[in-house]
């Protein structure tokens, strides 16, 4: 176990959280604004993905893949909330789920009907495959800081279109008081169908971002999903903040938990059982976390009314 | 569900006797189906009922946290997992004839259906004692993430055990026994399942009725009237959810039983799902909701799921459409409003 | 001198920078109405959250017959005697009027862990429920639902519900409002009658009603209790024309 390891074992679990940040950011904020709980996040994340890997495979750009995965799923998101979610938002919780995950149930059997079962594959555009040199790492690949900086750059916009734009304003003032901007005379049925495309982007940019990395297949935006809920759970629902911290945590826990635990049990067992306990514990390490979390803070790390 | 008062309300009999009806249809249509298959010699018809069956009772189960406490667990699987893993698991060790743990105590594994099933009752009462003292704390959309988490930590968790398959899960060689009756045969089999829904039934029934059944109906309508009344709502609500976590931890035990296999599918996410649509299709709170919501899924994902492979793509716009504009599942639909006294 | 039955001592609650409660203290003795008021935003809510359990106090401490209750549950104080009914009607809609009121009998009684024996064949639990909605004036209205009765009523059965734990004191939240001059009238009449059983804690924007029922009045301005004594001493007073009648008028 070296620095070295430690250090880009580090990258990895930031990168990895990130991507997941941009899957809990969309979920949050629809959770904050509509009150809604949506199970076909996923989905969206997918779309992009698959919508990148076509374009790609038609135009040989990856460039164009990326901008076509997220407006892809930004238009399956404005589609689907039109025709369906905006008849949830005055609905319990139950049928919110439920109708959300007839949602998944129509994208991935939908998607497969059109794309087949066997996964797609992208290739890393030239610019950003290869290697680079950082203190400490002698070869970390290029396209995981390209995802890390993305995602930066996402929190990053997303933080100004919140604080400092009219419809960052409007999306603020949703969260606090829907009579109150309904008399303002903002068509609160636009703002939410273009929230819910935001969120719809930014989670079709992590699945096209993620989707080269490994391999583009239906249902690879489930396991993301629900790591997404344990972030907002920890986070505190509604909140960005908690979404970009609770994201960062889970990814480094994770990542380090899977790693480090086995080696760290060697020093008590066996190799043999140091591995087989090291994998079960790790795979649970970060719904303990999040237990733990929540018997400290129900309500999770940044909710306002802590 | 709570039955019909002493008072009359002639207005609204004909349709609490309309639901009562439809209760008996469905059960008499659910026993007769296999008893006339199983005469003809199809025993793939008896198997497709055991499995309705069992799915109803898992139903049942979740229905008594949703319907009766308000508690919308989407987490249900993690018990219908451990069922069937229990059964899985001491199958195992009675086959192999190894032991279980040797240390402190040495235990064995057991091929007698009734020690499995008290088993894994028990276990899944422990394990929803758990997840229910922290999900519990919290409410509404936070509830169903965390009990989603924690049946996805227990999903991962047999994954990641080779011990009992990983990935692969673990078959079971020999249908494990019960005393006199003989568990192999299918029709046999079917009546068992038939007999402990029925009972899961009128427990269920029996405990909505009852003082405690009072507490968690409030727990689900009004908690703030609860309190108020003097009844601390968490462990009225922690006791319903390992109430209805054991109910579907028997249906696991019994569908690892019907398949000869467990594995981690029992405990993915799309099984707690299932389990809710079964709920929601039948009806939220009808008692005999989930046989109905369980038959519908079997049938839709045999008979559409033989002409097309895409049968899941229907069944999500079937969904859909009961969510949308079909509040009371198809119970709602045939027999109307759900009552109360 | 009597003892009180409820005791608030030095209550103080803040949320953020807003202080909600003030250092107030009050109690309330055997047999008095005491009546609870000041103008919208005196943080008279978020006081009777903190009697009542729903709000944990900054510091202070609140004592029902002598026993510091400062730190237990709704439920818990619930059944040690303090009834209460709410601003906005808190009951369960869907059943009826005797099904609300048999949860607090049975809670009077001990122990909802009891899973076997059927409620609606419970002859004593329904009718001791019923005699409560009796009592209240519900009779021949016990199994209507709550949803379908009027706003008057189900005050009412929210009060048959706290009287069914049978309390030591009772802390009754705006009980006049949305009722009608007959409905306010009735209730007045009513609770003339019960505060010869148990005293009253009334918070009431319903200032005839106040002067006519309460023996004493505590006046709650900006979170802390400005004045408090008999009605004459209030009505007389120019600081609470000031502070509240003032505004109301």
């Amino acid at each position: 176990m070296t620095a070295a390891l430690i250090f880009e074992q580090i990258l990895n679990g930031l990168q990895f959280g990130l991507t997941l940040f941009l899957m809990a950011a969309g979920l949050t904020l629809v959770f904050g604004v509509m009150g809604l709980i949506n199970l076909a996040h996923g989905s969206l994340y997918m779309v992009g993905a698959f919508c990148c890997a076509w374009i790609t495979q038609q135009t040989g750009s990856f460039w164009l893949g990326l901008g076509g995965g997220v407006l892809g799923a930004a238009a399956a998101g404005a589609l689907i909330e039109m025709l369906v979610i905006r008849r949830l938002y005055d609905r319990d919780h139950l049928d919110q789920v439920l109708a959300t995950f007839a949602l998944i149930l129509i994208f991935s059997e939908g998607t497969r009907m059109v794309f087949g079962s066997m996964p797609l594959y992208l290739n890393i555009p030239e610019a950003l495959s290869g290697t680079v040199a950082l203190p400490g790492v002698e070869a970390y690949p290029i396209y995981r800081l390209f995802i890390i900086l993305a995602a930066l750059a996402v929190a990053v916009l997303l933080y100004l279109l919140i604080s400092k734009t009219r419809l960052g304003m409007r999306i603020r003032a949703g969260e606090s008081d829907r009579e109150m901007i309904a008399a303002l005379g903002v068509d609160i049925k636009t703002l939410y169908t273009i929230v819910f495309a935001l969120g719809a982007a930014i989670a079709g940019l992590s699945g096209t971002l993620v989707g080269a990395l490994r391999s583009v297949q239906v249902g690879m935006g489930e396991p993301v999903l629900i790591l997404a809920f344990v972030v907002i759970v920890i986070g505190g629902i509604g909140s960005i903040k908690g979404a970009l911290i609770g994201s960062i945590l889970i990814g480094l826990v994770d990542t380090l938990g899977r790693i480090f635990l086995p080696i760290i049990l060697k020093v008590f067992m066996e190799n043999a059982s140091a591995n087989s306990i090291g994998a079960a514990l790790s795979s649970m390490l970060i719904y303990l976390m999040m237990a733990g979390i929540l018997a400290v803070k129900p309500k999770g790390l940044f909710n306002a009314a802590n | 569900m709570q039955q019909t008062d002493t008072a009359p309300k002639p207005v609204t009999m004909p349709k609490l006797n309309r639901e009562a009806m439809v209760n008996f249809t469905v059960m008499a249509i659910l026993l007769a189906l296999p008893l006339w298959a199983s005469s003809i010699g199809e025993d793939y018809y008896v198997n497709l009922a055991s499995l309705i069956t069992i799915f109803a009772i898992a139903g049942v189960g979740l229905n008594f946290a949703i319907g009766q406490g308000g508690m919308v667990s989407f987490g249900h699987a993690a018990f219908f997992g451990i069922g069937g893993y229990t059964t899985g698991i001491a199958a195992f060790h009675s086959f192999e004839e190894t032991l279980f743990m040797a240390m402190p105590f040495a235990v064995s594994g057991t091929n007698q259906m009734l020690i499995i099933w008290i088993v894994a009752m028990v276990l899944c009462g422990i394990a929803a004692l758990a997840i229910g003292a922290i999900s519990l704390r919290t409410e509404g959309v936070y509830f169903i993430m965390i009990t989603l988490a924690f049946a996805q930590m227990i999903y991962y968790f047999a994954i990641s055990w080779p011990t009992y398959g990983g990935e692969d899960g673990l078959s079971i060689y020999l249908r494990n026994e019960l005393p006199v009756v003989d568990a192999e045969n299918a029709l046999t089999f079917f009546l068992i399942c038939f007999i402990l829904l029925l009972s899961a039934i009128f427990v269920s029934a029996r405990l909505s009725g009852s003082r405690f059944g009072a507490a968690l109906g409030t727990a689900r309508m009004n908690e703030t009237r609860l309190a108020t009344s003097g009844i601390d709502p968490f462990p009225i609500k922690l006791t319903g959810f390992v109430i209805s976590a054991m109910i579907t931890g028997l249906a696991g035990a019994l569908f690892a039983e019907l398949n000869g296999f467990v594995g981690p599918s029992m405990l993915s996410w799309h099984r707690s799902g299932e389990i809710m649509v079964f709920v929601i299709l039948g009806g939220v709170g009808r008692l005999y909701g989930p046989v109905i919501g369980a038959a519908l899924f079997v049938l839709l994902e045999t008979y559409i799921g033989e002409w097309t492979q895409h049968w899941q793509l229907l069944l999500g716009l079937a969904l859909l459409g009961v969510v949308l504009f079909a509040r009371g599942g198809v119970m709602g639909m045939i027999a109307g409003r759900a009552r109360h006294d | 001198m009597t003892k009180p039955v409820l005791e608030v001592k030095g209550l103080h609650k803040s949320f953020g920078a807003l202080q909600a409660t003030k250092n107030v203290s009050l109690d309330l003795k055997p047999n008095e109405i005491h009546a609870l008021i000041g103008p919208n935003g005196a943080g008279k809510s978020t006081l009777i959250g903190q009697i009542a359990g729903w709000i944990t106090p900054d510091s202070g401490s609140v004592y029902l017959d002598g026993e510091e209750v400062t730190n237990e549950t709704v439920a818990s104080r619930s059944r040690k005697g303090l009834g209460r009914s709410f601003q906005i009607s808190s009951l369960a809609m869907e059943v009826s009027a005797r099904r609300n009121v048999m949860l607090s009998v049975q809670a009077s009684e001990g122990s909802s862990f009891r899973f076997w024996k059927q409620t609606k064949s419970d002859q004593d639990l329904r009718e001791t429920a019923g005699n409560w909605l009796k009592k209240v004036g519900l009779g021949g209205r016990e199994d209507i639902a709550v949803s379908e009765l009027s706003h008057g009523e189900r005050r009412q059965v929210e009060v048959a519900c706290a009287l069914a734990l049978k309390p030591k004191a009772l802390l009754l939240d705006e009980p006049m409002a949305g009722l009608g001059p007959t409905g306010s009238i009735q209730l007045t009449e009513f609770l003339e009658e019960i505060r010869l059983e148990i005293p009253i804690l009334l918070i009431e924007h319903d200032m005839d009603a106040v002067f006519r029922l309460a023996d004493r009045i505590t006046v709650l301005v900006g979170g802390a209790a400005i004045l408090s004594g008999s009605v004459e001493a209030i009505r007389a007073s120019a600081l609470v024309r000031e502070a509240y009648l003032g505004e109301e008028a």
